[in-house]
């Protein structure tokens, strides 16, 4: 074969191959969704991520319950900052790994992890320890750095974000889980399942200067939605969010809390950092946009102390 | 020795010199640790010399090896060690290929005036005035911004289209990066010199070597006196001039079986080519060595040291301008008053004498904060590296300009050490801040801030609005990186000309606790 003949053919296969996957994506449209799970909120305390998240899993039927064969999830933590574990400035690795391994027991064919980190994300994906953990349990870890990786979507019925730029992954996969970080925020106060989701974004900045409560609410309108949120409340830190200064901001909590719903998930968490939700502007705003809700007392939650 | 082997030699040790280099540079992924670069790095001649008429140590002596090199075995650090005299062999070797019908170097006049004023005169502009012409022609920084001009992206054009197929395929070993240039006027430098050096060493071998490289021009000297050199064997020269035609610095003379040492670059090419094995590369008789007096030789060093005193007066006179004027502006626009240069530097006046903007930091740093400088320090500072917070910010846990800096402009810092190093101080401005004008939260500058020196205050109902702690801040620029507000900031970094230390952020303990119950 010439030289030349080669790189047609090689570009062509690839093409091909890639138009391929791309179409992949369709696969989406026939996910599952749990309907007959017995809990609306699991929440666990007093054990590791990695066995709370077990141990809640199984009580909303295992990780079956939420994922077919062959589907690509896609598990999105928290890993914006450039700073070690124990910091709890991004989700806990032990807990990304776990859910990663549940995934791919439950039969998924691929499992992604992505983040568009604030801090240079080379560093970030490494000293977050995520990168590795992700890797280990099996799963693809992606880069989000530049604006390439990114895709314009329409928010239909967003009041202020109407259009956003997200990760391919999103669109590529048929599940996304949703595994933040309990965290402190300086202007937001809190840092929970809906304030994560702007981790999936290109163009942050819009969202700082055209209000960002009302920002972070409309883009839970996306149809792409969390099947699952898993937030880490095993480190949380308490002041200083998101970036955090020192050990010094950071209490252990030892909990995890686990629902399908990001509002009511993001109540529940406010209370655990001590702060009336009322007071998150953006909780309140997607409660009355019924993105979900904020009466806690409304769920089924079952609360389990190890 | 006679062997031809000294020429596959050279090609090898070369070959593998250059390909360090290239990849150095182009180490976008951070894959080679500092150390091995500065390995690299320690015999480059001008680098070398920089930094130890900064520090004084042998840490820095890569320059007296070269030197002691030179006497020893002659002018072999251009074929050898210089990356931009590599690079020139490749494309000579290129333009004989092209031209391989007429082209015929043969032996010509050394460009004595020419070469002899340049070297006196990046000296003394060097001694007296400061490092400006030293960058512009210390052959390291220039091959060093070939690299970072127009090497590097071209390389993250080809990861970047491997990445795109990867990608296809799930496959994320390579990853897209950016590829953003640098303001169009800093390329006029390295351009220039590209089309310079590329079209004399394309049409004719060394001759920039020869004739415009100081480095090139000081070795020559220091090698009229090494102990070895290439020399005909009288008895077996047939003179069919191959050697001179082939010879690369066009210094053969082989009717007189004379070799011009100071030009002779050690290539070993003459020794390859002659078929009756007449040349060879051995220790120099005593006669060799001794050189008669010149009296226009003498007449010319006269003549340029008077120059040179000339242009350090000239020089003299403006000094003062390279110290960055402070230039106030309206109150809404970000008031600026110094430019950042990057930690380590210890003061812009410091910096910028000490830089020969070979880019290595630039190209090295994973954030691509530093840019070269346009103006910010002076018309001659142009290339020199400086913080640009509207296109990037300084990593908090990174040190790594600091540590591929080959002259000591940025001196190694420990982390610990550039945690606490100031290089620039916050300023808030609260007209310009969205939680003001718009009345809606953002507090992105706080959130990045890696000291909360950038905090936030209670403002208006549930807001809240940033204030800072200049005390804790050490500049790092991403609160004014990450500020959405437009044209202006309404947070910005202004330069500390001099760094100072900052102070340590105090921390203390929450008083909230572990949990025994959920709250909910």
């Amino acid at each position: 074969m010439r030289r030349r003949d080669f790189f047609k053919t090689s570009v062509g296969a690839s093409v091909a191959a890639g138009a391929a996957l791309s179409l992949g994506g369709y696969g989406r449209l026939w996910a599952s969704h749990p309907s007959s799970a017995k809990y609306d909120m699991v929440a666990v305390m007093g054990g590791n991520p990695d066995a709370m998240f077990d141990l809640g899993i199984q009580e909303l039927g295992g990780m079956g319950a939420f994922i077919r064969k062959g589907q690509k999830v896609l598990v999105k933590p928290n890993i914006g900052w450039d700073v070690t574990p124990e910091l709890a400035a991004n989700t806990n690795p032990l807990l990304v790994k776990r859910i990663v391994e549940h995934c791919l027991k439950a039969g998924a064919k691929e499992v992604y992890v992505f983040d568009h980190t604030c801090d240079n994300w080379v560093n970030t994906y490494k000293n977050s320890g995520i990168e590795k953990a992700a890797k280990s349990a099996g799963a693809k870890v992606a880069p989000g750095n530049t604006e390439n990786y990114y895709q314009e979507i329409e928010i239909p019925g967003g009041i202020k974000l109407k259009k956003a730029k997200v990760h391919e992954l999103l669109l590529e996969t048929d599940v996304f889980i949703n595994v933040p970080i309990l965290k402190d925020h300086n202007s937001t106060r809190m840092t929970g399942c809906l304030k994560n989701a702007m981790g999936i974004v290109w163009d942050r900045g819009f969202w700082h200067s055209n209000d960002l409560h009302q920002c972070i609410a409309d883009f839970a309108l996306f149809e792409k939605k969390p099947i699952l949120n898993v937030i880490d409340c095993y480190n949380v830190m308490v002041k200083h969010g998101p970036q955090g200064v020192s050990k010094e901001d950071v209490v252990q909590m030892k909990s995890q809390i686990i629902t399908a719903d990001w509002v009511a998930g993001d109540t529940a968490a406010a209370k655990m950092l001590g702060v009336d939700p009322q007071k998150i502007d953006y909780i309140p705003i997607a409660d009355k946009m019924g993105l979900g809700t904020m009466n806690l007392d409304s769920l089924n939650i079952k609360r389990i102390k190890m | 020795m006679t062997s031809s082997l000294l020429r596959k030699f050279r090609i090898g040790f070369s070959a593998v010199v250059l390909i360090c280099f290239i990849f150095v540079f182009a180490d976008f992924r951070s894959m080679i640790p500092e150390k091995y670069i500065s390995y690299l790095l320690y015999l480059q001649f001008i680098p070398s010399l920089v930094r130890y008429i900064d520090i004084k140590t042998m840490a820095a002596g890569g320059f007296l090896i070269v030197i002691l090199l030179t006497l020893l075995s002659g002018r072999t650090y251009c074929s050898f060690l210089c990356p931009l005299g590599i690079g020139q062999d490749l494309f000579s070797r290129i333009g004989g290929k092209v031209k391989r019908k007429f082209r015929r170097f043969g032996f010509r006049k050394p460009h004595t005036i020419i070469r002899y004023s340049l070297l006196a005169v990046t000296l003394g502009v060097g001694i007296i005035w400061g490092i400006y012409l030293v960058s512009v022609l210390d052959p390291y920084s220039i091959f060093g911004r070939f690299m970072t001009y127009f090497g590097k992206p071209v390389i993250l054009v080809i990861n970047n289209f491997i990445a795109w197929v990867l990608g296809k395929f799930d496959v994320y070993t390579f990853h897209h990066m950016e590829i953003r240039g640098f303001n169009l006027l800093t390329y006029s430098i390295p351009v220039l010199f590209f089309l310079l050096v590329g079209i004399m060493s394309f049409v004719r071998g060394r001759l920039y070597c020869n004739m415009i490289c100081p480095v090139g021009t000081l070795l020559g000297l220091v090698s009229k006196v090494s102990l070895f050199r290439i020399k005909f064997i009288e008895s077996k020269c047939t003179r069919c001039g191959r050697c001179s035609i082939g010879c690369k610095s066009s210094c053969i003379d082989f009717l007189n079986y004379n070799i011009d040492v100071s030009r002779c670059v050690d290539c070993f090419n003459c020794i390859d080519i002659c078929p009756e094995k007449a040349l060879s590369y051995g220790l120099v008789s005593s006669k060799n060595i001794a050189t008669e007096p010149d009296e226009s030789k003498r007449k010319f060093v006269t003549g340029s040291l008077m120059m040179l005193f000339g242009i350090s007066q000239i020089a003299k006179g403006q000094e003062k301008k390279y110290v960055p004027v402070p230039k106030k502006e309206s109150t809404v626009k970000e008031a600026r008053t110094s430019h950042v240069c990057p930690p380590g530097a210890g003061s812009i006046e410091d910096f910028t004498k000490h830089c020969t903007a070979c880019s290595l930091c630039i190209t090295a740093c994973p954030n691509n904060v530093l840019q070269p400088s346009v103006r910010q320090y002076g018309i001659a500072g142009l290339m020199q590296p400086v913080m640009d917070y509207h296109r990037s910010f300084c990593t908090y846990n990174c040190t790594v300009c600091t540590e591929v800096c080959p002259t000591s402009a940025l001196k190694p810092l420990m982390l610990e050490a550039k945690k606490l190093t100031q290089i620039g101080k916050v300023n808030f401005i609260k007209d310009n801040c969205i939680v003001k004008t718009e009345k809606t939260a953002c507090g992105a500058c706080s959130e990045a801030c890696p000291t909360k020196a950038v905090f936030m205050i209670p403002y208006e109902g549930n807001l809240v609005i940033p204030e800072t702690d200049q005390d804790i801040c050490i500049g790092c620029g991403h609160c004014e990186y990450a500020c959405p507000v437009t044209p202006y900031k309404a947070i910005f970094v202004d330069g500390n000309p001099v760094h100072m230390a900052a102070k340590k952020p105090e921390n203390v303990e929450s008083e909230i606790t572990t949990p025994v119950e959920f709250p909910f």
